[in-house]
């Protein structure tokens, strides 16, 4: 490979690394806001366990984006000191939490989606990404069989249960079409053998999310034209104010320690 | 609202292989396939298992704290069941 296609590549290749380290890194900040406030003592901890481990494959994607970028940016920088435009998750993992049912849904859809293109990126070129996403898949296992129990018992439950969580698929549905669109970057990362397109991961995710939906006797609602664009740095209105709010100490104090 | 509390279940863990479950405490859960979940989030975050039982509390009979007397006391002057009284020989360690 010619230094000349090597330097094209860069920065596809972060930008491939902030779309997975961003979109963990958001979903773990809107899990944390959970903590303390969950139904039950029990599913507290687990949701707090869950924003720690996406917290935590956040930090090493973002620090292994930032010594690929070259600018001297650390996984700290990138996560406190960007702006909302620079940010690249997906749109889905930045809406508001809503309530339990919306909740583990999106972490259903989106950990479904995580484990399909972690487990293609395990034989990454990028020695240091797949030795992070053979790290990250062992909890993204965990997360999505907890998820997976709670759509199918909220969904199997009551009435209410139901009603509420039929209301989320209906509602978070339409964001799931941005993971799969084409993008030039995908393709030619993929075609170095670094990434994997997330737009072939729709096959393999259609057949692990639905069983479980029909288990929950949800409907899956049919498709529409709507495409969110975070994942290309446009994003809707609720990823302002969860930024300011996570980026608050180190915006009033920059470089501060503890 | 319905506010019937989901069943108690009991929590053991094995902290390393070789060793045997222990009980480390209890917690609510609608089903047992939930009931290992959050045995695992709650009780295992530090590294404490390797693997988790959960039973039902109702499950486990237990014995009557109130028959503590007949139960325990009686054995408590009958020395010659502890094996104390053998003489073992020098090469026997650690028994």
């Amino acid at each position: 490979m010619s230094v000349a296609i090597a330097d094209d590549l860069r920065a596809a290749h972060v930008d491939y690394l902030l779309r997975l380290g961003d979109s963990a890194l958001i979903l773990g900040q809107r899990l944390s806001e959970w903590c303390g406030h969950a139904p039950v003592l029990e599913e507290d901890l687990a949701l707090a366990n869950v924003a720690l481990d996406l917290i935590g494959q956040a930090r090493l994607l973002l620090s292994h984006a930032g010594v690929l970028e070259g600018h001297g940016r650390d996984e700290d920088q990138l996560a406190f000191l960007r702006a909302e435009r620079e940010f690249r998750n997906v749109t889905m993992v930045e809406l508001p939490n809503g309530d339990f049912a919306r909740t583990v849904l999106r972490n259903f859809l989106f950990t479904a989606f995580q484990r399909e293109v972690m487990t293609g990126l395990q034989g990454s070129a990028d020695a240091a990404l797949a030795a992070i996403t053979v790290k990250s898949l062992k909890e993204t296992r965990y997360n999505l069989e907890h998820a997976a129990g709670w759509v199918v018992r909220l969904g199997d439950g009551t009435d209410e249960s139901h009603a509420r969580i039929q209301r989320a698929v209906d509602e978070l549905w339409p964001y799931t079409e941005e993971w799969f669109a084409p993008d030039a970057g995908d393709e030619a990362l993929a075609g170095a053998g670094i990434a994997l397109c997330w737009s072939n991961t729709r096959g393999a995710w259609t057949d692990a999310v639905t069983p479980v939906l029909e288990a929950a006797t949800l409907v899956i609602p049919a498709g529409t034209a709507f495409r969110s664009t975070g994942r290309l740095g446009v994003h809707g209105e609720h990823l302002g104010p969860l930024l300011s709010e996570m980026q608050v100490l180190q915006r009033t104090y920059p470089g501060a320690t503890w | 609202m319905d506010r019937r509390e989901w069943p108690l279940w009991e929590v053991f863990i094995r902290s390393r292989n070789g060793l045997d479950h222990k009980h480390c405490g209890s917690l609510h859960a609608p089903d047992a396939r939930l009931a290992l979940q959050s045995a695992r989030d709650v009780y295992t975050r530090r590294q404490e298992g390797t693997s988790i039982w959960v039973v039902r509390a109702e499950h486990i009979v237990a014995s009557d704290p109130d028959a503590k007397a007949e139960l325990f006391d009686p054995a408590a002057d009958k020395i010659y069941r502890h094996p104390t009284f053998y003489v073992l020989p020098d090469d026997v360690n650690h028994m």
